[in-house]
């Protein structure tokens, strides 16, 4: 099982690493002085998740002598992980690595995965894996106050203006198609299923709409017309499979710029 | 300064800044308490000055409901919002290395010390707001051109040791500058130098391990740590202002009790303090005529060229454009975000009142 472990905790990680990397572009240029202290506070709390999950992983390639191609082999932390990684060998869904667009871009980003991390962090607290249900457990809580800060703001811009409320049913038009791949199932998520690891995202769709769904109600949003089904609708994925957007490359190009251009050094 | 867990360190000066924010903080509430006891409050209206005079001769704290001379309100708020804007262009700079940290743990540390700065922006423009001025107002005046920012932060960060360097020599200019602050006489400003100081220490202290760690690595790491160190060394200096002798404010500010020291006294202080810091970094300052005079008890050094300092107040330092272009265009671009919040509190209150 450790294999599929290591998978699930680079999809985990690498979510929350490319969110973060998403939500540090905002600083210094939010809209209120109040949300770019928001924004990098939320950026950190992905940041700090990536890291427990990150090295938690490299602890699991280490172990079973697997390494990125890039790094030759050795101890795999964190930093091999978020540096010496390309675009094909990330996990992350697709939702992540979307650009920032406009604020309600970026606030529907934070909706819709805000609320899956919560649901999904909630459930792997049970995990029979105990370092996963730790690392679950503090990350739920931070969480939560991602996905009010998310609901406050969906909220503000759909019920604010008129402007505002065009961007904002924009924006969730935008990104809807991208939350379906939040709940794909696959061979791994079966096995981790029924090895007790916590991980059968399909069974979450519901308890996500539940929450997203009163949001943009509230917010006077139209939610996008879909089924679960793919079938119903256009629903793009890839990510977990390594097959990403053509934005993926570029985000790491500038991630990893410093740390590829000196092999081997410390920070 | 906060090096002091590195072996060798300066401990004196190090704990010494530390300290005298904790005892600042102290004096403020023995201060607090005096004024209670004391009977103190203003006669009649011709008393008014003298009962200022007289709380600021007996070193207690101005607070907002005093009455104050307009001259006094007026530097305050001028030098106050300054100091706020100073920690909101100072993002940009580090803000710029965020999405390129080299490592997961640096990244999480730059984002932190930048998320730090933003607060104490707020956190400063409170404390100018309550001199009767509003934040839109003051930002209003930055956006005109009438109310500038630290100069430092319009140069460059070129490489990823900048970063270390603006922790170590920035933020550790700025604290040998505040300091004192935590005992200035308006209590506001005071309080939020206290708190500020504090969170700066760790600031200072993190980019100094920035600079020890690249000093003790691959020879371009340590060059780039030297580099760095070269590029913010003099700009560093100049952070402390004109020398005595061309500081227009410096005395009613002293007298007032806003300022405690001179620009020249504390960036003396700054030089002595680093000399050793960067002994222990294995790395030089770029002065060759940096030397202790025994005679003096502190370092002969060569002063920054204040020529360029002006150059850089008045607008044409290398990044003043791109700063105040960006700082304008996140104002610009977030208008419609801002005017969607104060609808929907506007629409909040009224279905507040139909419910009621």
């Amino acid at each position: 099982m450790k294999k599929e472990l290591t998978e699930l905790l680079l999809r985990l990680g690498d979510d929350a690493l490319i969110a973060a990397q998403r939500l540090g572009e905002w600083v210094s240029v939010a809209p209120e002085m109040e949300e770019d202290v928001a924004l990098a506070n939320i950026a950190l709390d992905q940041v700090g998740a990536a890291r427990l999950l990150l090295s938690y992983a490299g602890e699991l390639m280490t172990e079973a002598g697997e390494s990125p191609a890039a790094a030759g082999g050795g101890v795999v932390t964190e930093d091999t992980l978020a540096y010496l990684r390309d675009d094909r060998e990330f996990r992350n869904c697709l939702l992540v690595e979307l650009p920032n667009g406009d604020f309600a871009v970026t606030i529907a980003k934070l909706l819709f995965l805000s609320a899956y991390q919560r649901l999904h962090y909630d459930w792997l607290v049970a995990s029979t894996d105990e370092r996963l249900a730790g690392i679950a457990a503090k990350a739920r809580k931070e969480s939560a106050y991602h996905l009010d800060h998310g609901t406050q703001w969906v909220i503000r811009l759909g019920d604010g203006t008129a402007e505002s409320h065009r961007r904002m049913q924009a924006a969730v038009d935008e990104i809807w198609p991208y939350t379906h791949e939040l709940f794909q199932a696959d061979d791994l998520t079966r096995r981790l299923d029924e090895a007790g690891f916590g991980a059968a995202p399909a069974t979450l769709r519901d308890a996500w709409l539940a929450i997203v769904e009163p949001v943009l109600a509230q917010a006077t949003l139209d939610r996008p017309a879909d089924g679960w089904a793919p079938a119903d609708g256009w629903a793009p994925a890839g990510g977990r499979a390594g097959l990403h957007t053509e934005h993926l490359s570029y985000l790491l190009a500038e991630m990893q710029v410093l740390h590829r251009a000196h092999p081997g050094a410390h920070w | 300064m906060y090096g002091n867990d590195f072996p060798g360190a300066d401990e004196g000066s190090a704990t010494g800044l530390l300290d005298q924010v904790e005892a600042a903080e102290a004096d403020l509430r023995a201060a607090a308490v005096r004024g209670l006891a004391a009977s103190g409050s203003p006669g009649a209206d011709s008393d008014l000055q003298e009962y200022f005079d007289a709380v600021i001769g007996a070193d207690q704290k101005i607070e907002p409901r005093d009455w104050m001379p307009d001259s006094y309100r007026k530097t305050l708020i001028r030098q106050i919002a300054q100091h706020a804007h100073s920690e909101i262009i100072g993002m940009q700079p580090e803000g710029n290395w965020i999405s390129r940290a080299p490592s997961l743990k640096r990244k999480a540390i730059l984002l932190a010390k930048v998320q730090d700065e933003a607060g104490h922006g707020l956190y400063l423009y409170a404390a100018a707001e309550t001199l009767g001025v509003t934040r839109d107002e003051l930002v209003d005046l930055l956006f005109e051109g009438r109310q500038k920012y630290s100069s430092i932060f319009n140069y460059p960060t070129l490489t990823w040791a900048d970063v270390g360097a603006i922790g170590w020599l920035v933020d550790g200019a700025a604290i040998v500058n505040q300091v004192p602050l935590c005992r200035c006489s308006y209590g506001p400003y005071a309080r939020a130098m206290i708190r500020v100081c504090k969170e700066e220490s760790f600031h200072q202290r993190q980019g100094y391990e920035i600079l020890h760690t690249l000093s003790h690595g691959t020879p371009a790491q340590k060059a780039m740590a030297q580099d760095a160190i070269d590029r913010w060394w003099y700009p560093s200096l100049a952070m402390f202002g004109p020398p005595d002798a061309d500081s227009t404010h410096s005395a009613q500010s002293m007298a007032w009790k806003i300022k405690r020291f001179s620009n020249d006294e504390l960036r003396q202080r700054f030089v002595d303090m680093c000399v050793q810091q960067a002994e222990i970094l294995g790395l030089g300052l770029p002065d060759p005529e940096l030397r202790w005079n025994e005679q003096r008890q502190a370092h002969d050094f060569t002063q920054p060229d204040y020529t360029e300092l002006m150059r850089v107040i008045s607008g044409d330092g290398p990044c003043n454009r791109q700063r105040m272009d960006h700082r304008r265009r996140a104002h610009a671009e977030g208008a419609w975000v801002r005017e969607a919040a104060a609808a929907y509190a506007a629409k909040q209150a009224a279905r507040a009142e139909v419910a009621a």
